[in-house]
């Protein structure tokens, strides 16, 4: 059994991670966040609205703030919605955050009558208020897996959202937080290796040291420390993987 | 359940911190960057930045300051301070603020919390109110004030606070002015009356010495607490204030053991 103080620091040196990461631009989305967060796990974030980009890069964030029916009508006038269905359909690797898990989903109360990319069929509803309860909700929340899962790890993760999944759809692993008397979709994830989407309601570039971590398993492609143990891999033997340096062209994409 | 979060305040001028009593007397308090840096590792949830330049030399520094403690920051970060139109804020937020604060020129132009709520969203909109007691103030013995404190305003905290919800604030950052920089503790009747009268999450600020202040904010129903004396001096760090208030018994977001995350997931 090895110490999750040195494998972490295996993890932190992980040459994998030194990989062109796409993030989607739409309009007002706030990205230098997110940007930074990928700096500073060795990787280097590419912003694109190109639909070839969006849905060949090998590694796409998409990223989103404000309203659902505003993201979508961006991503319609960019005409991005049938290259990010197509990409998701087959799995490539994709990190969705905050309203970009929400896009997934095929509609949202925050804008009815607006079809959302509906890689999910399942509709993002508003997140109960209570005296208690304040909306949005605005802070840091305990995520706990429900599944055995590839880079979803227990942990505190900073929100700020007023809506949200109701619950894990089917065919996807997936975490929850608690929310007065329900527990709502914290991320989700599908696939693995260089096939991994995963979609997180929180926002992982600004939950510190543990939300870099799971970006960087994204990134990489590699199970959590926990998943791998459970599936009995020995996490001192496996090699760390080398991945050649992506020379993907980024000529007429705007560096961040 | 969401955690109260511990939030360390640094006041900018021309690229360093500085702090005062009473919005006064300000003096030197370091590196911006390196501070906020130290606040996370040492458990900040999160970090507000106030820009207390008066120049526009000294803006132009606040951009580059944001810059630089976005490098060094993986935890949110709110900039306030002169900002007066979507371009100022979209200035900070791309140099990689997350939310931006209003103050003074929001209750000049209400309307600019709205526009800047449709630009950015409303989770990326913090009002701040500066409060004090006044007599001759209206039905709750307060009046906000503006220009870092020096201008009373006609105008009662409890209904700014609900104006700026319904224009699309996603927080208020509430800022006694009796109380900032005495140690007193904070304002908890004017805390006990905004919060109870808003659904958005109230930041408390203004006068927090110990853990005990802390708690006692939340107690009358803040949802945050922010404070810049008590760490700035060394006196104590994010992470030991917060285990006096999980002794104390608030949900506070604390480093877990190592071994427990192995337990966690499991189908």
């Amino acid at each position: 059994m090895v110490s999750n103080l040195e494998t972490d620091a295996i993890l932190t040196n992980d040459p994998g991670a030194a990989r062109d990461v796409y993030i989607v631009r739409t309009g007002s989305a706030n990205l230098a966040s997110v940007a930074a967060a990928l700096e500073r796990i060795g990787a280097t974030p590419i912003l694109t609205s190109d639909p070839a980009d969006v849905l060949l890069a090998d590694r796409l964030v998409l990223p989103g703030v404000g309203s659902f029916g505003a993201a979508m009508s961006e991503l319609t006038q960019r005409g991005l919605v049938s290259v990010l269905r197509e990409r998701l359909s087959i799995g490539r690797s994709t990190l969705g955050i905050c309203l970009g898990l929400q896009l997934l989903a095929r509609a949202s109360e925050e804008s009815p009558g607006v079809t959302g990319l509906s890689v999910i069929d399942a509709v993002v509803r508003r997140l109960p208020t209570a005296p208690a309860l304040r909306v949005p909700q605005m802070g840091w929340n305990l995520t706990e897996p429900r599944h055995s899962c590839r880079t979803l790890a227990g942990g505190y993760a900073y929100f700020a959202n007023s809506y949200a999944l109701p619950e894990i759809p089917k065919g996807w692993r997936g975490s929850t937080f608690a929310h007065g008397e329900s527990n709502p979709v914290a991320a989700i994830e599908q696939g693995d290796g260089d096939r991994l989407v995963v979609a997180t309601q929180f926002h992982p570039e600004l939950s510190g040291r543990w939300g870099l971590d799971l970006i960087r398993r994204w990134v990489i492609g590699r199970p959590t420390v926990e998943a791998r143990e459970h599936e009995g891999i020995d996490t001192h033997a496996e090699p760390i993987q080398r991945l050649a340096a992506n020379a993907a062209d980024a000529s007429g994409v705007a560096r961040c | 359940m969401l955690t109260t979060r511990v939030i360390p305040c640094l006041d900018v001028r021309d690229g360093r911190i500085v702090k005062g009593v009473r919005f006064q007397s300000l003096r030197d308090a370091g590196d911006p960057a390196s501070r906020a840096e130290a606040y996370e590792q040492t458990g900040a949830d999160e970090i507000v930045m106030l820009d207390v330049s008066a120049t526009n030399e000294g803006r132009a520094t606040a951009v580059r300051t944001v810059r630089e403690i976005r490098r060094a920051l993986s935890i949110p970060l709110t900039v306030g301070g002169g900002i007066r139109s979507i371009d100022d804020a979209a200035r900070l937020l791309d140099a990689g603020a997350d939310k931006v604060s209003v103050n003074s020129a929001a209750v000049r132009d209400p309307d600019l919390i709205t526009r800047l709520a449709d630009r950015f969203g409303r989770q990326c909109v913090v009002l701040a109110i500066d409060a004090a007691r006044q007599d001759a103030a209206g039905a709750t013995g307060y009046t906000v004030l503006t220009r870092s404190g020096t201008t009373p305003e006609p105008l009662d905290p409890l209904a700014w606070a609900a104006e700026g919800q319904s224009r699309g604030a996603g927080e208020i950052l509430l800022t006694s002015f009796d109380r900032d920089g005495t140690g007193d503790g904070y304002d908890l009747d004017l805390l006990a009356l905004i919060a109870s009268s808003v659904e958005i999450p109230v930041i408390a600020s203004g006068g927090a010495r110990n853990a005990q202040h802390l708690a006692d904010a939340v107690r009358v129903g803040a949802d945050a607490v922010l404070a810049a004396s008590i760490f700035h001096g060394g006196l104590t760090t994010p992470d030991a204030i917060k285990r006096e208030l999980a002794d104390l018994g608030l949900r506070v977001r604390r480093e877990e053991p190592a071994n427990d995350a192995a337990e966690e997931c499991v189908a």
